[in-house]
């Protein structure tokens, strides 16, 4: 259907749970990576809250959601770039993140790591570098 | 210019709907294309044909909807969202056992596929919301 690719960044913002922007984000994205486009997430403010490891929702008896972003990888969306001053702010480092990798067909399917921490002013170079920013 | 227009808040509980219209209706005044409009998040309740504001408001689905009329927009509802805050369409209504429909016959529900495909073939996508 899509006869040309764009650079897509769909930017995460907000905590999971509290309302429904990040999961349905995420939906969009998988449909999204149907289309052959080139495709990088963001996490930054609340939204790095998105990727935190270990999540539990049985207290709230929402769906935890958080599995997905392990597939992501499965659908070639393996650029996610996590906002470091985001990070900072909320006491968090990459290793309270879940580790989201993929395998590159190109080296034998070696297990590559899809996070990458970037600072504030990199991501406002990335944002600048799409055709199509979506905000979540 | 061509754009796509993406609505994610519901009508009246949030201004995004009201400055996605203005921008829309400037837009197409100006010359330019509106390649679709699609309606995610509760912005699907912009949608619903039962809207009944106060005579004395402005009522935000008709005026989408006349708006739709006049320049043949294509008013897209994502049917994922639709499905969980209620919005039914005949179809809909059909395949999920409903006994009713709301949808504005001048908006159609379909598939996220549909804002992926309007933003790849749009100049520019702009979102309206938080």
């Amino acid at each position: 259907m899509a006869e040309q690719i764009k650079n897509f960044l769909y930017l995460n913002r907000r905590a999971p749970y509290g309302t429904i922007y990040a999961w349905e984000s995420l939906e969009v994205v998988l449909i999204g990576a149907a289309f052959d486009q080139k495709v990088s997430l963001a996490f930054l403010d609340d939204g790095v809250f998105q990727i935190v490891k270990g999540q539990d929702t049985a207290g709230v008896e929402m769906k935890n959601f958080s599995p997905t972003y392990s597939a992501l990888g499965d659908y070639d969306v393996n650029q996610l770039y996590v906002e470091q001053e985001s990070l900072e702010e909320r006491g968090l480092t990459i290793d309270d993140l879940m580790h989201l990798t993929w395998e590159d067909e190109d080296e034998d399917w070696a297990e590559k790591d899809s996070i990458r921490v970037v600072s504030r002013a990199e991501l406002a170079k990335i944002i600048e570098q799409q055709d199509i920013v979506f905000s979540f | 210019m061509k754009f796509a227009i993406q609505v994610n808040e519901g009508p009246y509980q949030h201004q995004a709907s009201d400055s996605a219209y203005l921008f829309t209706r400037a837009a197409l005044e100006k010359g330019h294309e509106i390649f679709r409009v699609f309606f995610y998040h509760d912005g699907v309740g912009n949608g619903t044909r039962l809207t009944t504001p106060p005579q004395d408001d402005r009522h935000v689905v008709n005026r989408w909807a006349d708006l739709a009329e006049k320049h043949e927009l294509d008013l897209v509802v994502c049917v994922a969202a639709a499905q969980r805050r209620g919005m039914v369409d005949d179809g809909e209504a059909e395949r999920n056992g409903k006994d009713a429909t709301n949808l504005h016959p001048k908006f159609r529900i379909s598939g996220l596929g549909q804002l992926i495909e309007a933003a790849v073939q749009s100049d520019r996508l702009v979102v309206f919301g938080d």
